[in-house]
C-alpha cells in the first residue's frame, strides 16, 4: 500500500442540531485518485470544506503526509499542498484568466513581476498537462468547461500536491467531462492526488481508484473501485436497493398533442438560438431531446411554454394555437393544460424566501379552489400542500418551512409535484433531476413514466444522456439550433453522442 | 477674446466646483468597488468639513484641521464598516443613518462649541489652504492663449485642488497595477473567490472604507478651508450623492470619473454664471430653474444616456460564508 497523503482521523462537525459529519476516519493515498460518493446532504462537502480550511473541525485530526497539522485558514490548507476546484467556481467574472491565477498569490505589492511569473508558470502548465487556456481571456467570456481548467491551474500554481474536485461534472458537457477525466489521469502519472467529490456513479467507476461512500455524515464503506459495482455503491448511498434503470412498459402514442413547425427563436442577444424546428409529441409518448447545453434546447421549451416570444413558426396545443410569436401567456397555457418543470428550478421554478405551500399553489393561486374572493384560503393551501407533500415524500414534510430549507432533490420535488397535481395533457420538463439525489431520481422518474402511460404527452429536455435514453420513447438531437436528427430509445450512446457534436446523421450512420 | 475670457472663468470655477465632486467619488469608488455601497458620501463630507473647519478654527492651523477632518471621516468609515462588514447591516440603512448623524450633530456642536448658529468662526489665512501660483502665471498671463489657460486656469488653485486630480491616476494605478487593488476589485465582485484564495475579505474591506473615509474627509476640508472660510450648515449642499451619480456615471473607473465630475461642475457653474443673464430665445430665466439644472440633468443623464451601468457584483451584499 502506498504511503498516505493525508489521513483524517475522527472528524467531527456539527451546525447547530445537524451533525454534518460524525466520526470520520479516511486514508487517502499518494498519487491515487480517490471518489466520494454520497447523496446531497450526506457530509462530502463539509468534510472537504475541513480539509480545505474553510470550516474548523469540532474535534479530530487531519494528517499531511504523516504529520498531524492544524488547518485554520485556506491559506494553511494552500500551504500544505491542498488546492480546491469548488462546485461554483470561485473566479472573478470579469477578471483575466491570469488575474484569476494569481489573486491571493501575488508575492509583492505591484503586480507587473507577479503576472510575468504567473505567464511563464501557465506555459509549463499547458506544456506538462495539456492544460490549455489564453492567459488573457476574460472569464466570463469562456465555455464552462474552460473557467473550471482555470480553478485547476489556480491550484496547480499555488503548488497544489493534492487536488479536490467538488462535484466537478455537473457543468460540464460529456465531451468537456471526458475531457477534465483525461487530465486528471495526466495529473496522477504525475504523483499529484486527487480527490474527486460526486453523486454520479458512473464517473467513480470511470476514473477513481478507490471510493468512499458517505451516508448521513458518516463514511459507510470504502471500497477498491474495480471490485465493486455501481449497484453496491448505489445501495450503501442511499441505504436500500435502488433500481438504476427505468422499469418502463410499451408506449401507446394516441392522438398529437402539441404540434411544433417551423420554430425559429431567437435570444436576447439577438442570435439565432432555435431555427426552423418541427417536431410533434403524442399523447402515452415522451419525446426526449438530447443535445450539449446551448444548442437551444432552454430557449425551444421557453418559446414553446410562452415565456420567450419566438421570431416565427407555430405551435399547436391540442389543436389549437399557442402565440409563440405574439403574446403568449404562460397562466393562460397552464389553464389550457400545459405545464412547465423550468430547468432552473432556483430562478425560474421557485420563490426561495416562500413557505413550501405557497410555491406548491404558485401560478394555479388564481384557481377557484384555493380562493375566498380575493384572499387565499390559507387553510385549503397548506392541505393541499401536506398532501403533495405526502404523495411525493417531500422531506421534510413540514408545508410552513422555507423553500430555500429545502435539498435540492426536494425542491424539485415541489415544482413536480405542483405541476404534476395539476393533471395537464402536456407536460414540459427541463432538467428534471439536475442536482437530485439517486433515490429521488428514481421517483422522479417513475412519475414521468405514469404521466405517459396515463397518455399525457411529455416533452423532456436533458443534458444527461442516460435520463433521456432510458425515459424516452422518441429522442430528437437537437446541434446549433436545428433538430438533426431522430432516433428511437435503442439508440447507442455513441450514435447521439456523434449527432450532439454536430456530426451529420448519413455519417454518423455509417 | 472676450468670449474666450469668459470661457476661461466658467472652465476655472468648474474646476473649483468639481474638486470636492472629485474627492467624494473617488472616496465611493475605493468602497463600492469592494462591495460595501455608500450612500453616506455625504454625512462623512459634512462631519469633515465641520471639524476640519472647527479644528483649524481652534488651532489656528490649516494643517491641524485637514487631520482632525480626515481623523472624523475615517471614523464615521469605520462606523459604517463596522455596521456592514462586521455585523452584516443593510448598507444603505447605515449609509443614511450616518447623513442623519452628521447633519444634526455638525448644528449641534457647532452652536454648543462656537455659539454662532451652527457656524464655525471665520478663518484667518492661517487656518486656510491658499491658492498656489505655479510658476511663471504671472509673467504668463499675457501670453494669448497658452499663457492664459496656463495662468488663469491650471494655476492658482489650492493644494487640495491638486491632490483631488493627481488623485485620478493614482487610483487608476492603485486598482489596476498593485496587489491591493486587484484585491479590492475581486472582492467586489466575487468575495468567495477571494476567501477561498486565503485573503481576509473583512479587513480587505476595512482598507477600503478607511481608503474612502481619507477622501471624503479631504473633500470636507476642501470646502471649509478652501473654498469658504469656515463651515456653515449643511454646507456640501448634496453634493455627496451628485458624486455617487457621477460614479455611477463613470461605470466606477477612476478617468471616466473625473470627466463626470468635471461635468456636473461645469453644469453648477454655468447655472452660477447664468443666473440672472437673460439668454437668447427664452430671454431672463428665473434662478431656481438654473440652479435646478444639474440636477435635472443628472436625472436626465442618469436615466438615458449612460447605457447599462453594471456595479460590483458583490455591492451591497454582506458577505457570509456559504454552508
Amino acid at each position: 500500500m502506498a504511503e498516505a497523503a493525508i489521513e483524517l482521523v475522527g472528524i467531527n462537525k456539527s451546525f447547530g442540531t445537524v451533525r454534518a459529519n460524525r466520526d470520520i476516519n479516511l486514508v487517502i493515498e499518494r498519487g491515487s485518485i480517490l471518489g466520494i460518493v454520497g447523496e446531497n446532504g450526506a457530509g462530502k462537502s463539509t468534510l472537504m470544506s475541513i480539509l480545505y480550511g474553510f470550516y474548523q473541525a469540532d474535534s479530530g485530526e487531519i494528517k499531511v503526509g504523516g504529520k498531524a497539522v492544524a488547518i485554520k485558514t485556506p491559506n494553511d490548507a494552500i500551504a500544505h499542498g491542498i488546492g480546491m476546484v469548488h462546485q461554483h467556481f470561485m473566479l472573478v467574472e470579469n477578471f483575466t484568466v491570469i488575474e484569476n491565477v494569481i489573486l491571493g498569490a501575488e508575492h509583492e505589492a505591484l503586480l507587473k513581476s507577479s503576472i510575468a511569473k504567473a505567464r511563464s508558470e501557465l506555459e509549463r502548465l499547458e506544456r506538462e498537462y495539456g492544460l490549455e487556456v489564453d492567459p488573457d481571456a476574460v472569464i466570463e467570456e469562456l465555455p464552462v468547461g474552460l473557467q473550471q481548467r482555470v480553478e485547476i491551474l489556480k491550484a496547480l500554481y499555488r503548488g497544489a500536491e493534492i487536488l479536490i474536485l467538488d462535484e466537478p461534472t455537473g457543468v460540464l458537457t460529456p465531451a468537456e467531462a471526458d475531457h477534465l477525466f483525461r487530465i486528471l489521469r495526466q495529473l496522477k502519472e504525475q504523483g499529484k492526488t486527487i480527490v474527486l467529490i460526486t453523486h454520479k456513479l458512473r464517473e467513480i467507476m470511470a476514473i477513481t481508484d478507490t471510493v468512499s461512500v458517505m451516508r448521513q455524515g458518516t463514511v459507510v464503506a470504502t471500497r477498491e473501485t474495480a471490485k465493486t459495482t455501481v449497484e453496491e455503491l448505489a445501495e450503501l448511498m442511499v441505504g436500500r436497493r435502488v433500481l438504476l434503470r427505468v422499469e418502463k412498459g410499451e408506449a401507446r402514442p394516441g392522438a398529437v398533442k402539441l404540434s411544433v413547425r417551423n420554430l425559429t427563436v431567437r435570444d436576447s442577444r439577438g442570435v439565432t438560438m432555435v431555427s426552423d424546428v418541427s417536431f410533434d409529441v403524442r399523447g402515452g409518448e415522451i419525446v426526449g431531446i438530447a443535445g450539449v447545453a446551448g444548442n437551444g434546447q432552454s430557449e425551444l421549451i421557453e418559446a414553446v411554454s410562452g415565456i420567450r416570444r419566438a421570431v416565427s413558426g407555430s405551435v399547436m396545443l391540442d389543436g389549437a394555437a399557442i402565440e409563440v410569436t405574439g403574446h403568449a401567456d404562460p397562466g393562460e397555457l397552464r389553464d389550457r393544460g400545459l405545464a412547465h418543470v423550468p430547468e432552473d428550478r432556483h430562478h425560474v421554478g421557485l420563490v426561495l424566501a416562500f413557505e413550501e405551500n405557497e410555491n406548491s399553489i404558485l401560478g394555479y393561486h388564481d384557481k377557484q379552489q384555493y380562493l375566498n374572493g380575493p384572499f387565499l384560503k390559507i387553510d385549503a393551501v397548506r392541505d393541499d400542500a401536506r398532501r403533495k407533500i405526502e404523495k411525493f415524500d417531500i422531506r421534510p414534510p413540514d408545508c410552513r418551512l422555507r423553500t430555500a430549507n429545502f435539498s435540492g432533490g426536494n425542491q424539485q420535488k415541489i415544482v413536480l409535484a405542483r405541476e404534476l397535481e395539476q393533471d395537464p395533457g402536456v407536460l414540459i420538463v427541463g432538467q428534471p433531476t439536475r442536482g437530485v439525489d439517486v433515490g429521488a431520481i428514481e421517483f422522479i422518474h417513475k412519475q414521468l413514466i405514469a404521466m405517459r402511460d396515463r397518455g399525457k404527452a411529455v416533452l423532456l429536455i436533458s443534458v444527461e444522456l442516460d435520463e433521456i435514453r432510458s425515459l424516452s420513447d422518441r429522442i430528437l438531437v437537437m446541434f446549433d439550433g436545428r433538430v438533426v436528427g431522430e432516433r428511437g430509445p435503442d439508440a447507442t450512446e455513441g450514435e447521439l453522442g456523434l449527432l450532439m457534436a454536430g456530426v451529420e446523421s448519413q455519417e454518423a450512420a455509417e | 477674446m472676450e468670449f474666450f475670457e469668459a470661457l476661461i472663468n466658467i472652465l476655472n470655477s468648474t474646476i473649483r466646483v468639481s474638486v470636492p465632486l472629485l474627492l467624494a467619488c473617488l472616496a465611493g469608488l475605493y468602497s463600492e468597488r469592494a462591495g460595501i455601497f455608500d450612500i453616506g458620501l455625504e454625512g462623512k463630507m459634512l462631519a469633515g468639513a465641520f471639524a476640519g473647519a472647527a479644528a483649524a478654527a481652534v488651532f489656528g492651523s490649516a494643517w491641524i484641521g485637514l487631520l482632525v477632518a480626515v481623523l472624523v471621516s475615517v471614523a464615521l468609515a469605520l462606523v459604517h464598516g463596522f455596521a456592514s462588514i462586521t455585523h452584516r447591516g443593510n448598507q444603505i440603512v447605515s449609509g443614511v443613518a450616518i447623513n442623519f448623524i452628521a447633519a444634526g450633530s455638525t448644528i449641534i456642536l457647532g452652536q454648543a462649541w462656537f455659539n454662532q448658529g451652527g457656524r464655525t468662526p471665520s478663518l484667518t489665512a492661517d487656518g486656510r489652504f491658499g491658492a498656489i501660483t505655479l510658476p511663471f502665471a504671472d509673467q504668463l498671463r499675457d501670453v494669448p492663449v497658452v499663457g492664459q489657460i496656463y495662468s488663469g486656469l491650471l494655476s492658482g488653485h489650492t493644494l487640495l485642488a491638486y491632490l483631488a486630480f493627481l488623485a485620478v491616476p493614482f487610483t487608476w494605478w492603485v486598482l489596476f497595477r498593485t496587489r491591493f487593488g486587484l484585491r479590492l476589485r475581486a472582492v467586489g465582485e466575487n468575495p468567495a473567490a477571494v476567501d477561498t484564495a486565503g485573503i481576509s475579505v473583512a479587513w480587505l474591506r476595512y482598507r477600503a472604507v478607511i481608503c474612502t473615509g481619507v477622501l471624503t474627509g479631504l473633500a470636507g476640508c476642501y470646502m471649509s478651508l478652501s473654498q469658504n472660510a469656515g463651515f456653515v450648515k449643511d454646507m456640501t449642499a448634496g453634493r455627496g450623492y451628485i458624486a455617487l451619480a457621477a460614479l455611477i456615471f463613470a461605470k466606477w473607473k477612476p478617468v471616466p470619473a473625473m470627466f463626470a465630475c468635471l461635468l456636473f461642475g461645469f453644469l453648477d457653474a454655468l447655472s452660477i454664471r447664468l443666473q440672472g443673464t437673460p439668454l437668447p430665445i427664452v430671454g431672463k430665466v428665473p434662478v431656481q430653474f438654473m440652479q435646478a439644472l444639474p440636477y435635472v440633468l443628472t436625472v436626465i443623464l442618469l436615466a438615458g444616456f449612460i447605457g447599462k451601468a453594471i456595479p460590483p457584483r458583490a455591492g451591497g451584499v454582506p458577505y457570509v460564508k456559504e454552508r
